[in-house]
């Protein structure tokens, strides 16, 4: 028996993070299974005006190649995908991506609180949220979404962070239901594959 | 803040239409929601069904609504190296064939994307040669497109992107400060003819050498690009160029096939057939 509440099949992972998450992500990237078959779907915050070299640098030694999807794409199964620099990423009903240009939320474009809220709109109870180091609240507002739409959600525990306002920020607002070390967030995507395999 | 249901959003693009013929139906859902929650908010409206009864008494009011619903963040030179590539080899190839060149700002906004085709255009010695047509749906912010007037806080961040494109002069040469406003030298847009016009409803008015439409067909949906897109092809001359904004792509498109990639990176496409 898994020490994860697992109550639904999942169809998607969202992952946040900001300052001092690129180790944590490449950690996990690099830990995924090569058949992981979930999309995992990443918004993180990024240099605006830097539009190559990020996807380069988290494919490096990540698992599986990272993309960033162009405005309208299918999501599919077994893929990572970045929300591209200078856009807002949401999930659209249909299953695929949605880019804008719209105001920064939270003073970052791509947010992450956009990403998190839609798809949890879209995935409801089949979406786990995770979000990591990061130096402001962006991200918060998007785990209360997840959580109230019944999904499940974890922050990197804070002790392990470089900076804690953001998963600090997440349990302020709405009960988590796993806070972990990147290892045991690895532990758990290893956990969740399994169960999606089942 | 509180959430709003599809049918909410379906009631809203309905009476728009009734009413005002304009035409949402085909926007795109994630940011089109998020467009009316930030006025439901920004105007302290408590409920969609008040924000219905305002639009449908207060014509004066559907104006800012219209206003605020459309997507106005835009940047001068935004992406530099797709700026520099047009300077290099697209004018430039457009320049082999004729004289004079025709471009077409589809969905200008507030006009900064019109003001750094100016820029390029006159440091290549052809603005004079030049005939610009920049159009938008919104007619407020048509108007702070023709006074070119901005933020001071924004020049930065303009004139990084500028330093970027590696321009042939500063991006201060081109503005005044007045009152903590920016105001950029009228010279520059005194041939450019701002106009209304509703991409999703309006009539194909022209024909171009190039259009520009970047970051705008991302607020529809793919019904409504097919649409949009067959119009923008119509208004190419036959080897015109269009340009869409660096993650938009015209793979998934009916008539894609219609053009082809002259730049991928910059997402510049070409037409070559009618």
């Amino acid at each position: 028996m898994s020490r994860y509440k697992f109550n639904t099949q999942y169809k998607a992972v969202v992952i946040g993070g900001s300052a001092g998450s690129f180790q944590g992500i490449t950690r996990i990237l690099q830990a995924l299974p090569s058949d992981f078959d979930l999309p995992i779907i990443m918004a993180l915050h990024r240099l605006k005006h830097v539009r190559n070299g990020f996807e380069e640098a988290l494919s490096i030694k990540s698992v599986k190649p990272v993309t960033e999807p162009f405005d309208k794409e299918q999501i599919k199964r077994g893929k990572v995908y970045l929300a591209p620099a200078n856009y807002h990423m949401s999930v659209e009903l249909g299953n695929t991506f949605a880019l804008s240009t719209e105001e920064m939320v939270n003073n970052s474009r791509p947010s992450i609180d956009i990403t998190l809220e839609t798809a949890a709109y879209v995935y409801s109870t089949k979406l786990v949220g995770i979000l990591l180091s990061g130096a402001n609240k962006d991200g918060a507002w998007g785990m209360k979404k997840i959580k109230d739409r019944g999904g499940l959600t974890i922050v990197q525990e804070p002790s392990e962070c470089m900076i804690d306002t953001m998963p600090t920020s997440a349990l302020k607002i709405t009960p988590i239901d796993h806070i972990l070390k990147i290892d045991q967030i690895i532990e758990f995507l290893n956990e969740l594959h399994k169960h999606t395999k089942q | 803040m509180q959430d709003i249901e599809i049918s909410d959003l379906r009631r809203i693009t309905e009476l728009i239409k009734e009413t005002y013929n304009y035409d949402f139906t085909n926007y795109a859902m994630s940011s089109f929601k998020r467009r009316i929650l930030r006025i439901l908010e920004l105007y302290k409206f408590g409920s969609v069904d008040l924000l219905i009864k305002r639009l449908k008494e207060d014509r004066a009011f559907f104006e800012e609504f219209l206003a605020e619903l459309t997507v106005n963040v835009t940047e001068m030179f935004r992406d530099p190296s797709f700026w520099r590539e047009l300077r290099d080899q697209i004018i430039p190839n457009i320049l082999l064939n004729h004289n004079t060149i025709s471009i077409w700002h589809a969905g200008c906004s507030s006009g900064e994307e019109v003001f750094s085709m100016a820029i390029l255009l006159k440091e290549m010695g052809i603005l004079d040669r030049s005939k610009i047509i920049a159009t938008d749906i919104d007619k407020v912010i048509l108007q702070r497109a023709r006074s070119g007037v901005y933020a001071l806080k924004n020049m930065e961040l303009n004139e990084k992107n500028y330093i970027r494109y590696q321009g042939t002069s500063s991006l201060s040469n081109y503005f005044k400060e007045e009152n903590g406003k920016a105001v950029m030298d009228k010279s520059l847009v005194e041939h450019v003819s701002f106009r209304e016009h509703d991409l999703v409803q309006g009539m194909v008015f022209n024909k171009f050498d190039l259009i520009l439409c970047r970051n705008v067909m991302i607020y529809f949906n793919q019904t409504l690009q097919n649409t949009v897109l067959k119009k923008l092809h119509e208004s190419l001359f036959k080897y015109g160029y269009l340009i869409i904004g660096s993650k938009e792509s015209l793979i998934w498109c009916e008539i894609s096939n219609k053009f082809i990639v002259v730049n991928n990176e910059e997402k510049i496409y070409k037409k070559i057939k009618d």
